[in-house]
């Protein structure tokens, strides 16, 4: 059924219809309200779950790793800080192999203290064994739940996924969002069958010590898994679609307007729309323009990429975060995408916006259009104030 | 079912372990209906060194400070899956996981009121990295990280009041056990987990590398550590003690003078007269003292 929504409370009502058992969390802007809803459901007795309220976020995801554990479907969200606070048991929960769904209200990193979006949280954590899925609108935060469960429960991967969906801009912003009824859910989702388990009838144990003989294979797993996750991704997309009737094609990247374009912008999560308008205007005055969106960042699509911009000729890399001190993030991956490759761009330039909430507006996506000449720049930041930067401290 | 051995031998532990003698106790009193939630350290480490497992019950590990609260999710999905009423899920970690690290988590898990009991194995200091103090290393304790020197005469606190500590959250019931008192040790757990809610029990377990005592001394100096007042046996209910284990005490030089982390204090009056302190206080505040001496075990 079709309703107009804040962002937080249709992930809410998108969880619900998944059905976890379990549900922990702790408060962190602009994660909250998606919980709030959650505990209302649990306290009206529309949702049938234990919710556990938490000390810390590094107890949120610890709780939801022990339920899962124990068989049963589980849920946990944050933001920011919470999120590098959980840090150690994200990779924790991906190395023990345990299926579950995050939300990441993504949200800016201290210092300063910021409570406004970028994507430095989760982008910081990718290496940790998750699979990430960046939604750009509200019905993809929606959808991306399912096809989370779905991917993370499916016996050929047991791992992890992180829906990441910029603070604010769609956990705050209303739109019209499609909640599917629940049989349809049913059907695309079955209930949790857990591989292996907690139970007293067939004790195993879980979390071994893993010594040089076989930390490596333990590992090399994951990385394997998350290879494979790369043709499984379009299949659950099918599947989606054959179900709900929302094509999310193969759900590893977006293509919009690339086939012929010039100068094409990469970028994940919400600028993505602001970046199709832009587009939309400069296509009317005949600039070959595109985006091609990164939707699942980990695993991370390098053949699409190479496919999708192998003939453009000039590239611009978007990041809502930095690797300071080195190529800003998404770049690093979009350039790796044509090491020891025939065809590559001409220029593959590199942007950082919008960190810390800073607004990356129509203006400011034209301006790296603009910017993206025969000159290669590597994380050049946008709309920075120069008149901020001439401020010195002491003599 | 039930003859079943719980906790396998040919685990990895030192010769004269205190912690292996008192886990297997738990697990054994505990009983085959019993989920384990393990922090890291010495009882995860020789206990579950992959491919083997000396646990016939299903057990967890995660992470060093954790497991009061995996155990919170696992006690969770059992109340959701409508199986907590038939099983036991038990915490577990070294005093480091416990009342440093894990102190936060284990507050967490008190305060929710999770039907759980939390087992705290006090070989009072970090041993499986080396004999670094912890916040239960007792006062004047030489360890790796508060060394003796000419300006250090070890350790600078006394250990932390986790039984104090856990009481105040007002939980049903905490008890403090010792390896060198096995039946004790049995008997609290079974009546820890006859009581709904969270519950604390607290295991002295001598760890003959830390403490530098010989192998075959780790039931007598676990022994004695309670035989001095220096590790007063205490059983609370619902806030009340509800029972001491009472003695005849002994001088604490002679708890003291069997192992090397505190050797230095012998020949130091000063010292000694602190740590005699630290004894009598105990056996003030608890009436350790027996009007007529207890039979022994």
């Amino acid at each position: 059924m079709k309703e107009f929504l804040e962002g937080s409370r249709g992930v809410a009502e998108a969880v619900k219809l998944c059905a976890p058992g379990v549900i922990s969390a702790y408060p962190i802007t602009p994660q909250t309200h998606i919980v709030e809803e959650l505990a209302q459901m649990v306290a009206d007795g529309s949702l049938n779950a234990q919710f556990v309220n938490v000390e810390s976020e590094h107890s949120a995801a610890s709780v939801v790793l022990g339920a899962v554990a124990a068989g049963v479907r589980s849920y946990t969200a944050t933001s920011s800080q919470g999120l590098l606070y959980m840090a150690e048991v994200i990779f924790n929960i991906a190395g023990m192999r345990l299926p579950l769904v995050l939300t990441c209200a993504n949200r800016a990193i201290s210092a300063p203290i910021n409570i406004w979006n970028d994507q430095q949280d989760s982008v910081s954590l990718r290496d940790a064994g998750w699979i990430q899925l960046y939604a750009e609108n509200n019905q993809e935060a929606v959808d991306f739940h399912f096809m989370g469960y779905r991917l993370s429960e499916d016996k050929s991967v047991m791992l992890p996924v992180m829906v990441c969906m910029d603070g604010f801009i769609l956990t705050h912003g209303m739109e019209t969002v499609d909640i599917p009824e629940q049989e349809k859910v049913n059907k695309f989702l079955p209930a949790y069958k857990p591989l292996y388990k907690l139970d007293t009838q067939d004790p195993i144990s879980m979390g071994l010590l893993a010594d040089p003989d076989y930390y490596l294979e333990a590992r090399f797993a994951i990385q394997e898994t998350l290879k494979s996750v790369l043709s499984f991704i379009p299949k659950v997309s099918e599947e989606f679609r054959n179900t709900f009737g929302r094509d999310y094609k193969d759900c590893l990247v977006e293509e919009y307007f690339t086939k012929d374009a010039d100068k094409v912008i990469v970028a994940m999560g919400s600028v993505c729309g602001t970046i199709k308008e832009v587009i939309d205007e400069l296509r009317k005055k005949k600039k070959k323009v595109g985006l091609l969106r990164i939707i699942s960042y980990r695993p991370f699509p390098y053949n699409r990429v190479y496919e999708a911009l192998k003939n453009v000729p000039r590239v611009a890399v978007l990041d809502k975060a930095v690797s300071l001190g080195a190529y800003a993030p998404l770049a690093v991956e979009v350039k790796a995408a044509f090491l020891g490759k025939k065809k590559s761009p001409k220029v593959t330039s590199s942007f950082v916006a919008g960190l810390g909430g800073r607004d990356i507006t129509a203006h400011s996506i034209k301006e790296i259009f603009r910017k993206l000449t025969q000159t290669e720049v590597n994380s050049e930041f946008i709309d920075l104030k120069p008149e901020l930067l001439t401020e010195e401290y002491g003599e | 079912m039930e003859n079943r051995i719980l906790f396998k031998p040919g685990h990895t532990a030192c010769a004269g372990c205190g912690q292996a003698i008192a886990a297997h106790t738990v697990i054994e009193a505990a009983g085959s209906n019993t989920i384990v939630v393990n922090n890291t350290g010495c009882l995860e480490v020789f206990t579950t060194r992959y491919p083997e497992t000396a646990w016939d019950v299903p057990w967890i590990h995660s992470l060093f400070e954790n497991a009061a609260a995996v155990a919170s999710g696992v006690e969770a999905a059992l109340i959701y899956l409508g199986k907590k009423e038939s099983t036991n899920v038990i915490a577990q970690g070294g005093d480091g996981g416990t009342a440093d690290i894990g102190l936060q988590a284990l507050s967490g898990m008190l305060e929710r009121g999770h039907d759980i009991l939390y087992v705290c194995y006090d070989n009072e200091a970090y041993m499986n990295t080396g004999v670094q103090r912890s916040g239960l290393t007792p006062f004047k304790t030489n360890t790796t990280t508060s060394p003796i020197g000419s300006k250090s005469s070890g350790n600078i606190r006394p250990k932390k009041p986790m039984p104090e500590i856990v009481l105040a959250h007002g939980i049903p019931y905490v008890a403090t056990c010792s390896a060198g008192f096995i039946q004790d040790l049995q008997r609290k757990v079974k009546k820890a987990l006859s009581i709904k809610g969270p519950k604390y029990i607290q295991v002295h377990v001598p760890c003959p590398l830390g403490w530098r005592h010989e192998t075959k001394l780790t039931l007598e100096v676990a022994k004695l550590a309670v035989e001095t007042g220096l590790y007063p046996l205490i059983e609370f209910e619902n806030g009340s003690l509800i029972s001491r284990r009472q003695i005849t005490p002994k001088p604490v030089e002679e708890y003291l003078k069997v192992q090397g982390r505190f050797k230095h204090l012998i020949n130091n009056p000063q010292d000694l007269k602190k740590i005699q302190e630290i004894a009598d206080n105990n056996i003030r505040k608890y009436g350790l003292k027996a009007e007529n001496p207890p039979k022994a075990d």
